[in-house]
């Protein structure tokens, strides 16, 4: 069991800079999820404090040793890769067995580790195929027990469950989730998945270009978004945006633009205050939309137009317009509209999220 | 004129047996003639009677007894063997190391090198020869079998490092990264990992230096005279031939049964001995 | 606010520019795998230079010397070779052969590649296993089947020209059979070779391509025209330019089928460099012969490289 800290940490490629100044304590047993698109630099830190990467600036600390100039194999780590790479011409035992044979353990020592660990991801009637011979999800839980055979430090998990279908992956994840909580491993987990992230990181950190851009417990992402791109990435469907200028009437701020026009409730109106006659990044999530009654406030509630209905069963999804925009609301499955209809929707006013034009920054 | 699709589809199938029928009788006509006379009796041969595409005096392995009894079939054999065997280890070997290490090591020049044995590769024997047969006289090796395990390599080693990087290449790189992860070292990460999951290309690669080895024609021509030194190739062709008469019989069964070992090995492994063949131009 | 937790640095700082240690780590490491890979390629490299780039300089070398290697001559071998009729005709005959064999074998080859594609995929396998067996036999072994099939009075070809009518011919005296009973040989010996590298390529077009052409409308012929061929285009230039290298190079036939007679009329770069080289003793002159291939060689392993680098990319 072990922290692993980073500090200042850059990686440098011929042309690209991939990972820029990341700065992260990963805390002891905790179960920390890097999230982001492609190209943000989470496999390439991942790969970092694998061993598989040169580091380029800063410095990599796992338990108390600084780790930049050993090889992967002296760093007490384990690693789950997205392709699962496991060696095809070995059964799934010796796959198991092979990192602790190179380690010179002694024969029965092994054998009890691979047990217990087949025995943990139930693949005991397994251990004498050949990876082609198993399912997906079969090498999925064949990647993981190589990896915890080896009672690491740390486990550093590739994209593990991306090329599973939909149905497993969903399965897998509880059963990370599971082995997490039994194993109390340090673990540090790259998915470009939302989801997956939230709900199996302790923490997440969320990456974009090679900059950590929040990290923190998942509710905390969703609620508070730092900046406009989290609260873009987190959540599905995604959160609207819409640009809006700040106004004063009547003693109170309003958020206007063609076809809506919104009072800012008071949590927000002093930090808004600032921007008067400015204009400003308004976001609201789908779920905080819903059709609009005779009891709502009119400060709250704007006209739309449907334009498409997307019934899920547990909730429908309308693609509305709003004057020049168009968003997303997610409302109950018994709301009944119909395309080109009017619909009026009211929104929960302490929910709204407010983002600089320029900075993107979370007002 | 126009037959349902069904139809239709028969009278395709009709035709492509008709043509692979025709193509069959070209290409197996002559092993089939080869082994015909070989088991024919001297006087069949001879004759002018009847008809000759088949046996119609009775069979005889009397040409084959004599082959092993009353000339140096044997001698060549075991000399073919000498030259062959060491001629794929050391072919291999060189082969192996340095595909593993222009496949994965990427060291400055690493590309220049791929591309020079692939060009290596494409220059014929029949190109060098005469030079070589003045590097092999420097040696002292003229008129020695071992000549042979000196030349072959640079036919042979150039395609199958080039045949063994495309199957290293196709390795995913994450499994080097897991046994880097497990502890393995170059060496260990070569022999566990690289060659148990590449064994498809080396039987690949075994079988063409094999056959290259074993079949070699020109090298062996030039560099070799005495029949105690000759292989199976040269030897057949030049000193089973005696005289004006030629012995029919003797010389096909000796030409088929040099044939042997490749042609077998080829049976037994064609999937293999097919994917070494067009990688030349389908892989890359 | 809260919101960036306390270990992150603040969103979007300048990158320091302290590379250097981790520069030198660097340069350190890939010094030694470098030293690896150099160590492991030597071998090779030292075949490369010392068995093929050496002997090729040393070829050159040859080339300018004087029969008994004694004296240097400059370019006279080359000029003498121009000068000499039976060297032109080696010039011919290694034109027409290679042409007409790489020709031959690229039609044959794909007719058959096509015909078994076609077949059902149960007999595909031995029908392409059979097919190969020519090219899998030791060609001077195969060749002396050959030089007994061309026997002209007690074998087979004879045989059955008389039997469908023909009168007989003597296949290796006569100038233009001779020369036709080589190419024959080539022919048969190099089909096999197109006929499996076709095949890998038909074998390597999406299904779903034809499936849409013939939605399209397109028949049989047209689909060869508009989807197979230009499917194939980049296999189907590189076999051509592999084997009139292969083709170019040919020894075997011609040694073991007529060593160049009748006359000449059936000498090869090769054979005529083995001739004069090996079996004559004139070193030089041969070395020059062999040379004559090289700047076909060249030419042709230009464009293959240029082709394979195109597919892969």
């Amino acid at each position: 069991m072990a922290q692993v800290l980073m500090k200042d940490l850059n990686k440098k490629y011929d042309e690209v800079h991939a990972v820029k100044d990341v700065n992260l304590h990963v805390r002891d047993k905790e179960f920390i999820v890097l999230v982001g698109p492609s190209g943000c630099g989470k496999s390439t830190t991942l790969r970092m404090v694998a061993g598989l990467e040169e580091i380029t600036a800063g410095e990599i600390t796992i338990g108390d040793r600084v780790v930049n100039d050993l090889p992967p194999k002296d760093r007490d780590i384990a690693m789950v890769f997205q392709n699962y790479a496991l060696y095809p011409h070995m059964t799934v035992y010796d796959n198991m067995a092979f990192g602790l044979k190179m380690r010179k353990f002694p024969k029965a020592e092994i054998a009890k580790r691979v047990g217990d660990a087949a025995e943990i991801l139930g693949i005991q009637e397994l251990l004498r195929r050949k990876p082609r011979q198993l399912s997906g999800g079969q090498r999925q839980r064949v990647a993981v027990g190589r990896a915890i055979v080896r009672h690491p430090q740390v486990f550093l998990f590739d994209e593990p469950l991306s090329n599973l279908d939909a149905k497993l992956r969903v399965q897998m994840r509880v059963e990370l989730k599971r082995l997490h909580d039994r194993l109390e491993t340090t673990a540090i987990y790259v998915t470009h998945d939302q989801v997956e992230a939230m709900t199996l990181g302790d923490r997440v950190v969320v990456m974009k270009d090679g900059w950590i851009q929040q990290v923190g417990e998942p509710l905390e992402l969703y609620s508070k978004p730092a900046n406009r791109f989290v609260a873009g990435f987190i959540g599905s469907p995604a959160m609207n945006f819409m640009d809006v200028a700040v106004t004063d009437a009547g003693g109170a701020l309003w958020v206007e633009s063609n076809g809506l026009r919104v009072k800012v409730p008071p949590v927000h109106a002093g930090r808004l205050g600032a921007y008067r006659g400015q204009h400003v990044t308004l976001g609201i999530r789908p779920e905080d939309l819903r059709v609009a009654t005779g009891a709502d406030s009119g400060d709250y509630a704007f006209d739309t137009v449907v334009d498409v209905v997307e019934p899920l069963g547990s909730e429908i999804l309308l693609d509305l317009k709003a004057g020049d925009h168009a968003l997303v609301a997610r409302v109950e499955p018994t709301v009944r509209v119909k395309e080109h209809e009017q619909l009026r929707l009211a929104l929960q006013p302490e929910r709204l999220h407010f983002f600089d034009l320029k900075t993107e920054l979370s007002i | 004129m126009i037959g349902s699709p069904r139809a239709r589809r028969t009278a395709t199938l009709l035709v492509c047996y008709g043509i692979v029928g025709a193509f069959m009788v070209f290409f197996l006509f002559p092993p089939y003639w080869m082994a015909l006379t070989s088991l024919k009796t001297n006087q069949e041969i001879e004759s002018l009677e009847g008809i000759p595409l088949i046996i119609q005096q009775g069979a005889t392995l009397k040409h084959y007894r004599d082959l092993f009894t009353k000339t140096d079939f044997l001698v060549y054999l075991k000399n073919s063997v000498l030259v062959t065997v060491p001629t794929v280890l050391v072919s291999m070997v060189i082969s192996v190391m340095a595909a593993y290490a222009l496949s994965r090591l990427g060291f400055l020049g690493a590309g220049v090198i791929g591309t020079g044995v692939f060009l290596v590769y494409l220059v014929p024997d029949s190109l060098l020869f005469i030079p070589l047969f003045k590097v092999i006289g420097g040696l002292g090796l003229l008129n020695s079998k071992w000549s042979l395990l000196v030349v072959y390599p640079t036919a042979i080693v150039p395609f199958c490092t080039w045949l063994l990087i495309g199957y290293f290449a196709s390795i995913p790189r994450e499994l080097d990264e897991a046994a880097l992860v497990d502890g393995a070292n170059h060496f260990q990460m070569l022999v566990r990992i690289f060659l148990p999951v590449a064994v498809p290309g080396l039987i690949a690669a075994t079988i063409f230096a094999f056959t290259v080895s074993w079949s070699g024609f020109l090298y062996p021509l030039a560099f070799i005279y005495s029949s105690s030194e000759q292989v199976l190739t040269a030897g057949t062709v030049t000193s089973l031939i005696k005289g004006d008469v030629y012995h029919w019989g003797g010389l096909m069964a000796g030409a088929l049964l040099a044939s042997l070992p490749p042609v077998l090995l080829y049976a037994f492994l064609m999937d293999y001995y097919i994917s070494g063949l067009t990688a030349g131009s389908t892989k890359a | 606010m809260g919101r960036v937790s306390p270990d992150t640095a603040a969103v979007h700082a300048a990158a320091p520019a302290r590379v250097t240690p981790a520069r030198a780590r660097l340069l350190v490491r890939l010094r030694s795998r470098s030293a690896v890979g150099i160590v492991m390629t030597l071998p090779l490299i030292l075949l490369i230079v010392g068995l093929v780039a050496y002997p090729f300089f040393y070829a050159i070398y040859l080339s300018l010397l004087n029969k008994r290697e004694t004296a240097f001559v400059g370019l006279d071998n080359f000029r003498f070779l121009l000068t000499r009729d039976t060297f032109w005709l080696v010039v011919q005959t290694s034109f027409l052969f290679t042409s007409l064999a790489v020709l031959w074998k690229a039609i044959l080859g794909l007719t058959l590649a096509l015909v078994i594609h076609t077949l059902p995929p149960r007999g595909q396998r031995v029908w392409r296993g059979l097919s190969l067996i020519p090219w899998v036999m030791p060609l001077a072994l195969s060749s002396l089947g050959w030089w007994w099939i061309y026997e002209p009075t007690h074998s087979a070809l004879n045989w059955v020209l008389v039997l469908l009518g023909f009168s007989p011919k003597s296949w290796l005296a006569e100038p233009f059979w001779a020369r036709f009973s080589v190419t024959l040989v080539n022919i048969w010996y190099g089909t096999p070779f197109f006929m499996i590298t076709y095949l890998a390529g038909l074998k390597s077009i999406p299904q779903e391509l034809y499936e849409s052409s013939a939605i399209d409308g397109a028949n049989a012929a047209q689909r060869l025209r508009y989807v197979t061929l230009p499917m194939l285009k980049n296999i189907i230039a590189i076999t051509l330019l592999f084997s009139t290298i292969v083709t170019l190079a040919t020894f075997d036939i011609v040694r073991v089928l007529t060593r160049g007679g009748p006359r000449e009329w059936t000498h090869l770069f090769g054979t005529y460099a083995f001739e004069l080289g090996i079996a004559s003793g004139d070193v030089p002159l041969g070395a020059a012969v062999s040379l004559f291939m090289f700047p076909i060689l060249a030419v042709s392993a230009f464009f293959i490289l240029r082709g394979i680098r195109r597919s892969t990319s």
